[in-house]
């Protein structure tokens, strides 16, 4: 029957013949298929030219196609094609984009930026992108803060002051905030009556008779509060002392704590350990002054600045 | 035993040259008066002028660098994309209503490839003649004249193309000085390309490929075929009256027709007719007493088929319905004195019934009762939101990183990112409002109002503050943006306010 079938079949077979009548067909490829085949090898030779190809030595063979751009070290480079200089490239002109912009920032003083809806417009987008790139691992990405470690830069107290020039001047040489560790050198009686005290200024459930005696105490020169919370227990901004009448608490975690015993514990614990760990980096080296000024703007912004 | 290996039978097939041949009747007429308002539409748009304040004097004009679309005195933004996805809608539904009643009428009238292939053949038979003329000019060598008609006619297809690409671009840019760049080299790169692939396209879907585009290519003419119903009108040929019992017959010799008959004009047409309508009804009834069915078998419904299918092998996948066949056959059957209508628009249903009743569109059913429903909502919907359009967009997302903050004094402060998009024509100021709180709540900072360009956008950061005793019960408050002046456009947004330990 093969016989049959060989006989009746036009297709050429490639002449070999095994096992006696074993033979195979030679159906060559489609005219159009093998065109196209040849068309990707001299698309291959043609990339191979222009793009970075064959593995060459310990280096490898670049290409005709280059690309120039500059580093962050300012040096103009240049390169055979690869994607790394490719975004280089694109961040070069991302850079060269914001220019303008950022030459108008330093130009113009901050209340003029501030009010300018343009230039809003870019504080808004460009410090958004560095507060979230430099700020936002302590401060969160809205500013927040973190209680009891990072302040809270949307609501309106400001421990070193919230002026663009006092915010500036935070943002160039960093800030270290400091309290001593009264339970050093004050008993635990005197550390309680000092936080009952400290809770009757925001009008926390305390106890009076404690208080008044912690009045005492803060104003005097044993425990010597008031050189650095003032008096009136307001603050000093030149310190960073945080205002002890407000509602905002950064160091004790009051709001998280429940009934009028836990809150004056949160007090009784700062007071009694102190404080040495407010500090924030300067950034003067760090970022460009252009940089540092919109972002001056933008936290300014955040909590409504004063 | 298997069979199939060693077939022979080519995957490609060569296409067969179709000539069409040029005829004269209503659908022919219609199909003319479609192609030169659509061709006029087409062509003349660009051109059309409309004075504008910020845009070239162009009355359709899309400007993509500039985002924004202008039609007329209508200006389209990117955020407008509802109204485009809404036109899509409306055009995919009114495509399956129009089809569930009167078949592919879309594509044999109104599809672009029916369109340009009506044109291109429409030049090649004013070059090259008649069917007949071209048909000897395909057989014969390559001559002086085969060389000149040909190559006149490809000419000319290109000449057509290339307008029909360079007039695409112009929606997209100033016309005028379009054509003025293009030929001095001064054009955009896009313009170029975008010219020269549309000028081969066109050249090669209407002049070369033509009823391939439809039978191979285009997918609409395949799901439109399953649309089709019982009740559906469509080119059809009514073969119990054409075949008879015996099947066709031609007409016996001495009343044997000359096709070229056809050509006279309409009105000697109808005076043969009713002065033969004796004369015919008697050949007629000759004929239906043998047996003969009404075809005379003459072709010419072949003949002026742009698909070259016969529509007397039933309805079939190729047939674009364009009509042509209902008024060749209309033209032999008015010089025999025969009733039209042999090839008619019916419906499978009234083609099998006993007694098939004068055709019509039927359109009490529920799927097309549906699609109409649909379509006049759609309609109805879009004409609304386009004349109902306010004037800028805006958008008041509360910041969320804080949701709240509580300040120094214990109020409760929540603030809000407002971006607004003008989409008028002239700058605009806007200023804001806050209804649902105390007046003196809502702070703006810096901007108590903002004004944006034409198709701009501006943000502006907006800051509520409430007493505890207040915010506690605020759940939600309106915020409210005016354009100055102008009170009637004024927009309000719902917006939420969020207090500590309050869940929403």
């Amino acid at each position: 029957m093969s016989e049959q079938k060989l006989q009746s079949q036009t297709v050429q077979t490639t002449g070999h013949a095994w096992d006696g009548d074993l033979q195979e067909y030679n159906n060559p490829l489609p005219a159009w298929w093998v065109y196209t085949f040849y068309a990707t090898v001299v698309f291959a030779l043609v990339y191979w030219t222009i793009y970075p190809s064959w593995p060459f030595g310990k280096g490898w063979i670049g290409g005709v196609s280059q690309i120039t751009y500059v580093n962050s070290e300012g040096e103009t480079k240049t390169h055979s094609w690869n994607t790394r200089a490719l975004l280089m490239e694109d961040l070069n002109q991302a850079a060269a984009a914001q220019k303008p912009y950022f030459d108008k920032v330093s130009a113009m003083p901050y209340e003029q930026i501030a009010k300018d809806p343009e230039m809003n417009g870019f504080i808004l987008s460009a410090g958004k992108a560095l507060f979230a790139d430099n700020c936002a691992p302590c401060h969160q990405a809205g500013g927040q803060g973190v209680v009891s470690f990072f302040p809270n830069l949307t609501d309106d107290d400001w421990l070193y002051g919230g002026s663009y020039d006092t915010i500036h001047e935070t943002l160039m040489g960093g800030r270290r905030g400091y309290m001593p560790a009264f339970g050093e050198v004050l008993d635990g009686e005197q550390v309680d009556q000092l936080a009952n005290y400290v809770a009757s200024l925001s009008g926390i459930e305390h106890d009076a008779g404690k208080a008044a005696a912690g009045n005492v105490l803060f104003h005097s020169d044993t425990a010597a509060c008031y050189y650095c919370h003032t008096s009136e227990a307001t603050g000093r901004k030149d310190m960073g002392a945080p205002n002890l009448t407000d509602n905002i608490w950064l160091w004790a975690d009051v709001p998280a704590a429940t009934g009028g015993e836990g809150k004056v514990a949160a007090i009784r614990g700062v007071i009694a350990n102190g404080l040495n760990k407010g500090v924030m980096p300067a950034w003067s080296g760090r970022l460009s002054p252009e940089q540092i000024k919109v972002l001056t703007v933008y936290v300014h912004e955040l909590g409504g600045g004063q | 035993m298997q069979t199939g290996l060693e077939d022979q039978l080519g995957l490609y097939q060569k296409r067969i040259p179709i000539f069409t041949r040029s005829v004269k009747g209503r659908f022919r007429r219609f199909k003319t008066s479609v192609l030169v308002l659509a061709y006029a539409i087409y062509f003349l748009l660009p051109w059309l002028p409309w004075s504008r304040l910020d845009a070239p004097a162009q009355a359709v004009l899309f400007d993509l660098p500039g985002r924004r679309f202008l039609i007329f005195g209508l200006t389209v933004y990117p955020q407008d994309v509802i109204w485009l996805a809404l036109l899509l809608f409306i055009a995919a539904i009114f495509l399956f209503f129009v089809t569930g009643l009167v078949g592919r009428a879309f594509c044999g009238y109104f599809c672009f490839q029916t369109l340009w292939t009506d044109f291109f053949i429409w030049i090649e038979h004013k070059i090259q003649g008649e069917r007949p003329a071209r048909v000897r000019l395909y057989r014969q060598p390559w001559d002086r004249e085969k060389l000149v008609k040909v190559g006149g006619t490809h000419a000319l297809w290109i000449l057509v193309s290339f307008w029909t690409g360079l007039t695409f671009v112009a929606y997209f840019t100033y016309a005028p000085q379009l054509v003025v760049d293009f030929v001095t080299g001064q054009a955009a790169a896009a313009a170029y390309i975008t010219t020269g692939i549309l000028t081969l396209s066109t050249y090669a879907a209407a002049g070369l490929m033509r009823e391939q585009i439809c039978t191979y290519v285009c997918p609409y003419g395949r799901f439109q075929s399953v649309m089709y119903e019982p009740e559906t009108l469509a080119v059809h040929y009514d073969a119990r009256r054409g075949e008879g019992t015996l099947g066709r017959a031609v007409v016996r010799a001495g009343r044997g027709i000359v096709v070229e008959r056809r050509r006279a004009e309409g009105a000697v047409a109808e005076e043969r007719r009713r002065s033969s309508l004796s004369a015919g009804q008697r050949a007629l009834a000759e004929r239906n007493e043998k047996g003969f069915g009404d075809c005379v078998d003459c072709g010419l419904c072949v003949q002026v088929c742009p698909v070259g299918i016969d529509i007397r092998d039933g309805l079939q996948y190729k047939c674009i319905s364009c009509g042509l066949c209902i008024d060749a056959c209309n033209t032999i059957m008015d010089s025999f004195g025969f009733p039209r209508g042999l090839i008619r628009y019916d419906s499978e249903k009234n083609l099998a019934a006993a007694t098939p009743a004068p055709p019509r569109v039927q359109w009490k059913r529920l799927k097309t009762i549906g699609y109409g429903v649909a379509l006049a909502l759609m309609i109805g919907y879009l004409g609304y939101s386009v004349a109902t359009r306010g004037s800028f967009d805006r958008a008041v997302n509360q910041i969320r990183q804080p949701l709240y903050v509580v300040l120094s004094n214990g109020d409760i402060r929540n603030r809000y990112q407002i971006r607004i998009t003008n989409k008028a024509a002239e700058d605009q100021t806007y200023v804001f409002s806050a209804r649902g709180i105390p007046a003196d709540a809502l702070d703006l900072g810096n901007f108590n109002e903002i004004t944006i360009k034409p198709g701009h956008s501006g943000l502006v950061q907006a800051s509520v503050r409430l007493s505890p005793a207040v915010a506690a019960n605020t759940q939600h408050f309106e915020l409210v943006i005016t354009p100055r002046g102008k009170p009637a456009e004024a927009r309000s947004e719902k917006v939420r306010f969020d207090t500590p330990g309050k869940r929403p």
